[in-house]
């Protein structure tokens, strides 16, 4: 049994959360192979070569791959999918956007967004916004999967020197093109892998008042996050979004500020080893899951917090 | 052009899914029902289309039982021209649900296919990039824009570390994220109008499609639960306990 795992990268580094997916495929079983697809990306195969659980590293070059379009890099994935029993991808943007894909290609379903592995072909996975976990078993002949990097620990990122092949296929769908990204740039940690997350919901009111969150993010390590309501109403970008549909956290302490707690929110953040929600309004949901729960005026407690950490 | 709309009828958003008693699914008996909000906000992008000048036609489909008629209805009062229902048992696999559709569209012909990006109870996120890979056609997943000339869209995407924008061929499938739009409500007119526009049933037979999934459901359980913590008075109180009791900071 040979697994492959699609590496999440952006042509210079290696995510870290494919350590967490490279996690779930250990506990598959097997042999793992870890494609890097993308353009002058050889580093990032020198990186993947070192990282423990991987015994060979794919490496697909090619202009096509750059900017990981779906279309071309699903056709990737097919024309070497025959070798494998599973294929995996961490639940990013950018692996939901293309596997499903691949599944299809391959006339077979996908399994979303495991949070632990039972067995070769079953899997947990949540559904309705994390308020149930269904247990479900595949029998295809190759198990798509998308994994949830929070609910798997990373395995090692060094030690090892695996071979690198090269896979020459160059799949050029010609249907698509990049035309240009609008990435935030932050000195903080990255959201998904941070030890600390502080965000901010509707109370914080506009987008300005959000510094108050970046001063505490920045005395703590912390990245900084938002309810939906809040990138609705315009205070912070997209990227910012933790839920259901935004992005899952399971940091050691997450701090919610003004975040009134609906299902969705916490959909992305109750995995959470420590919560702690401050609002004004004690009847708030978000006090249901909080550790510890500080009924005050978040622009008189937030400052103070800054203070005294 | 014409634009077909795939919407799904879920759990309504606002409701708290309870698992049931033998473990077997999540209970749904007596469960308030709605249509899933990435549809709404696919079928708003379409009429917003036609309303533009860019469609001529929307065309809305859902797959499931004839209690999706609801939905279908819905979408035809938001300004939807004609409806189709695929007759299936409810909540077929998206691979199945992708297969039917390929096939209203191979008949349609649409020149965009506007989908959510996930249904809030399933949380797949798969069936527009299924529809796309089994159309052979290029995709726009997660839209927070939409911009079409001639024979090609311009899909800003809604990506981990911020925005990405595309160009697609057109025909092509577009699934929504939250900022596309913000839907519009059914006015009482619009809603009695709808009642009078045609909405066809069509079985998987006719489309020559056999609903089927390889992945069986072997149990649903509640989540682990979390217990309330404890309030504390004043941030003092929050700073010690966080560092003396939790000892994260």
């Amino acid at each position: 049994m040979t697994i492959l795992v699609i590496a999440e990268h952006d042509n210079a580094q290696l995510k870290p959360v494919t350590l967490n997916t490279l996690s779930a495929a250990e506990a598959i079983g097997g042999d793992i192979h870890l494609l890097v697809a993308g353009h002058n990306c050889q580093v990032v195969a020198d990186e993947a070569a070192r990282v423990t659980a991987v015994s060979k590293v794919l490496l697909a070059d090619n202009t096509a791959y750059e900017h990981q379009l779906a279309e071309n890099i699903s056709a990737l994935i097919v024309s070497i999918a025959a070798n494998y029993s599973h294929i995996l991808a961490s639940s990013t943007t950018t692996a939901k956007n293309y596997l499903p894909r691949v599944a299809a290609l391959l006339d077979v379903n996908q399994i979303s967004d495991i949070s632990a592995v039972v067995s070769a072909d079953t899997f947990e996975r949540p559904i309705y916004a994390g308020n149930a976990v269904a247990t479900v078993q595949s029998s295809d002949k190759v198990k798509v999967i998308t994994v949830r990097g929070t609910a798997f620990d990373a395995v090692v990122a060094d030690g090892n020197s695996a071979e690198i092949a090269v896979v020459a296929e160059a799949c050029d769908a010609g249907v698509s093109c990049f035309i240009s990204e609008e990435l935030a740039v932050s000195d903080r940690p990255e959201l998904t892998a941070a030890s600390v997350v502080v965000s901010g919901g509707r109370g914080m009111g506009n987008g300005e008042n959000f510094d108050l969150l970046y001063s505490v993010a920045d005395k703590l390590g912390a990245a900084v996050g938002a309810s939906r309501a809040a990138v609705d109403a315009g205070f912070v970008p997209n990227d910012m979004q933790v839920g259901q549909t935004g992005k899952m956290v399971a940091p050691e302490l997450y701090i919610a500020v003004g975040i009134s707690g609906a299902i969705q929110h916490l959909a992305g953040m109750k995995d959470s080893k420590v919560i702690v929600a401050i609002n004004k309004d004690e009847e708030a949901p978000i006090f249901q899951v909080a550790d510890y729960g500080l009924v005050a005026d978040l622009f008189d407690a937030v400052p103070e917090l800054e203070q005294k950490i | 052009m014409k634009v077909l709309v795939a919407v799904k009828r879920v759990i309504d958003y606002n409701v708290k899914a309870r698992v049931k008693a033998d473990n077997s699914d999540v209970d749904l008996a007596n469960v308030k029902m709605a249509l899933n909000p990435f549809c709404e906000i696919a079928i708003e992008e379409a009429v917003r289309l036609k309303e533009a000048g860019t469609a001529d036609e929307v065309v809305v489909v859902s797959v499931g039982s004839k209690s999706c008629d609801e939905q279908i209805r819905t979408a035809l009062a938001l300004g939807c021209d004609r409806g189709i229902r695929i007759d299936t048992p409810d909540s077929p696999d998206s691979l199945s649900v992708a297969k039917l559709l390929a096939k209203v569209v191979e008949q349609e012909t649409p020149g965009l296919v506007v989908l959510g990006k996930q249904a809030i109870d399933s949380d797949n996120n798969q069936t527009g990039q299924m529809l796309a890979a089994l159309l052979n056609r290029p995709q726009g997943t997660f839209a927070s824009a939409v911009n079409i000339s001639e024979d090609k869209v311009q899909v800003t995407r809604e990506i981990d570390g911020g925005l990405q924008t595309v160009e697609l061929a057109m025909p092509a499938i577009v699934t929504t994220d939250l900022r596309l739009n913000e839907p519009r409500y059914a006015s009482l007119p619009n809603i009695m109008k709808a009642k009078r526009k045609p909405l066809t049933v069509i079985t998987p037979d006719e489309l020559g499609v056999t609903v089927g999934s390889n992945i069986s459901l072997l149990r649903v359980d509640p989540p682990a639960e979390r217990q309330a913590g404890v309030k504390v008075s004043s941030v003092d109180e929050l700073v010690e306990k966080l560092r003396n009791e939790a000892k994260v900071i």
